[in-house]
């Protein structure tokens, strides 16, 4: 457990939902669902995650810590928005559940190896790099994530799609070697160090 | 006639030989003969797209958005910000939204922004191409510079997700849009029935759960064959890669023999003008659009 984590137990006892609404993007909104479920019934990766949001926000009121900041549920989302658009309450759920997946990130207390939290941080690193987007770098950081013997098999069984995108033009071989980049990068990063450690003071985080 | 101007944020997949190139190149002509002239903005940053959040907070992406907005307003005062891909315009609206509602919020962007020496004031308009069209130019207007009406095209427009929600086009449904089907139309194209319009293909998920997007994007694939529709054609660079790439592997295990073009709207605009195969873009495709080459002469 991590040392954010215990913080926040300390801090916050049994109240999850206060936990929330001060450390969570969007988190003062969780109270406003009304259980209805059309957010459960609009994901379209509904079938695969552990818990509805509507289970979530209820798990948030009943203090169920351990199992909303390890359930896989907010890193099953697509960024869709079907739930916003949906819900009756107007609760914006995307943002509610992006919020929450990196809360629950940033403690530590999301599963190890959880494929979305490994690709959503390589492609922020990424982009951190450059202040750009590297779609080549990006790609080939993700098949080799897990080790270079898994990363050349990924490579293999990409192959087709990745040779139709070159003969396309659409990805360029020379981005190894940088490619397209921000001239302010090194101002980029003071300025996004700069965003972290103010949210993360207000956030109780730092 | 005085061209449109426009502060224009082509974004990362935009880029000269990344995923979108062909999106772009296709901007040429189009925005040539509507008048339309993007000026883009200076040393632009990454928005941080739908899945910046995992690891960069709120703050972090609002300034990564900020920066982009304050550098506008400085070097390209009184246009409007134009992106072509939903989860940049997403990222602009966003922040344009929240750091207009929330006063902490800007102030704390603004915080930030001190480190490049920049100050984001607001006011500016984050729009996506399609509302350019729409909105500024009108259907009757993208219909004006036709040369080459595509009859006989059966075209499935494949809205998304992002753009059509949570923002989508002023006056159009989020279950139904028609936007798309009506630019289909006006360049002499038929729109076919289409259910899929609305859904998801997965998104930046295709990276991290393949197989759970895979089975959207069939879906998606085989509702435009049900339709009998030529082609599919989308506004979102990430739904056009998505759809397209991975009919391969979609066909590799599954045995099917998914086979279908997916296009953006701009390079059907392009071809209706009289664009080339290479003015569209339409060289660009991994899965080449056959009838559309034909009628582009290629």
């Amino acid at each position: 457990m991590s040392d954010l984590n215990t913080q926040a137990v300390a801090r916050y006892k049994n109240n999850f939902l206060r936990e929330v609404e001060e450390r969570v993007e969007e988190g003062n909104m969780v109270k406003m669902c009304m259980q209805c479920g059309v957010c459960a019934g609009s994901c379209p990766f509904g079938p695969h995650w552990q818990h509805s949001p509507q289970k979530i926000f209820m798990m948030i009121r009943a203090g169920k810590r351990e199992e909303v900041l390890s359930s896989d549920s907010m890193w099953m989302c697509t960024s869709c928005y079907n739930c916003i658009v949906r819900c009756p309450r107007k609760l914006p759920i995307t943002h509610i559940m992006h919020g929450l997946a990196n809360y629950a990130h940033r403690l530590n207390l999301a599963a190890k190896g959880q494929p979305t939290r490994d690709v959503a941080r390589l492609f922020w690193n990424n982009l951190m790099k450059t202040g750009r987007i590297n779609e080549l770098t990006f790609s080939l950081g993700l098949y080799f994530k897990d080790g270079f013997i898994q990363g050349i098999k990924n490579s293999l069984a990409m192959q087709a799609a990745g040779l139709g995108l070159l003969k396309a033009k659409r990805l360029n071989p020379m981005e190894i070697f940088g490619g397209h980049k921000c001239k302010e990068k090194s101002g980029i990063h003071r300025m996004i160090a700069k965003a972290r450690e103010i949210e993360d003071r207000r956030r109780g985080l730092a | 006639m005085a061209k449109k101007q426009y502060a224009f944020y082509p974004g990362c997949s935009s880029q000269k030989g990344a995923s979108a190139s062909n999106y772009i190149t296709s901007f040429g002509v189009m925005c040539e003969k509507l008048d339309i002239q993007l000026n883009e903005i200076p040393d632009w940053n990454c928005c941080g797209a739908s899945i910046g959040y995992g690891e960069g907070g709120e703050l972090p992406r609002m300034v990564l958005n900020a920066r982009n907005l304050a550098i506008a307003e400085k070097d390209l005062p009184g246009q409007d910000i134009v992106s072509g891909c939903p989860a940049c315009w997403l990222g602009l609206r966003e922040a344009v939204d929240r750091l207009h509602e929330h006063d902490r919020l800007k102030t704390e962007t603004n915080e930030a922004l001190k480190e490049v020496n920049l100050t984001y004031k607001g006011g500016s308009k984050a729009r996506h191409m399609t509302e350019v069209l729409i909105e500024d130019i009108g259907y009757a207007g993208i219909k004006a510079p036709v040369v080459k009406p595509l009859d006989g095209l059966k075209v499935a427009g494949y809205v998304g997700c992002q753009a059509n929600r949570p923002y989508g086009i002023a006056g159009e449904s989020f279950e139904n849009p028609l936007y798309l089907d009506k630019m289909i139309e006006a360049v002499g194209a038929e729109a076919v029935p289409y259910e899929q319009k609305a859904a998801c293909c997965g998104g930046a998920l295709a990276f991290s759960e393949p197989e759970k997007a895979q089975a959207q994007i069939r879906q998606i694939v085989e509702a435009a064959y049900d339709n009998a529709a030529d082609l599919i054609v989308t506004p979102c660079p990430l739904c056009q890669a998505n759809v397209e790439i991975y009919q391969a592997e979609i066909n590799k295990k599954h045995g099917t023999k998914l086979n279908m073009p997916v296009l953006y709207y701009s390079q059907l605009i392009t071809v209706a003008y009289g664009g080339s195969v290479k003015e569209a873009g339409l060289n660009g495709q991994v899965i080449r659009a056959a009838k559309l080459d034909k009628i582009a002469g290629g």
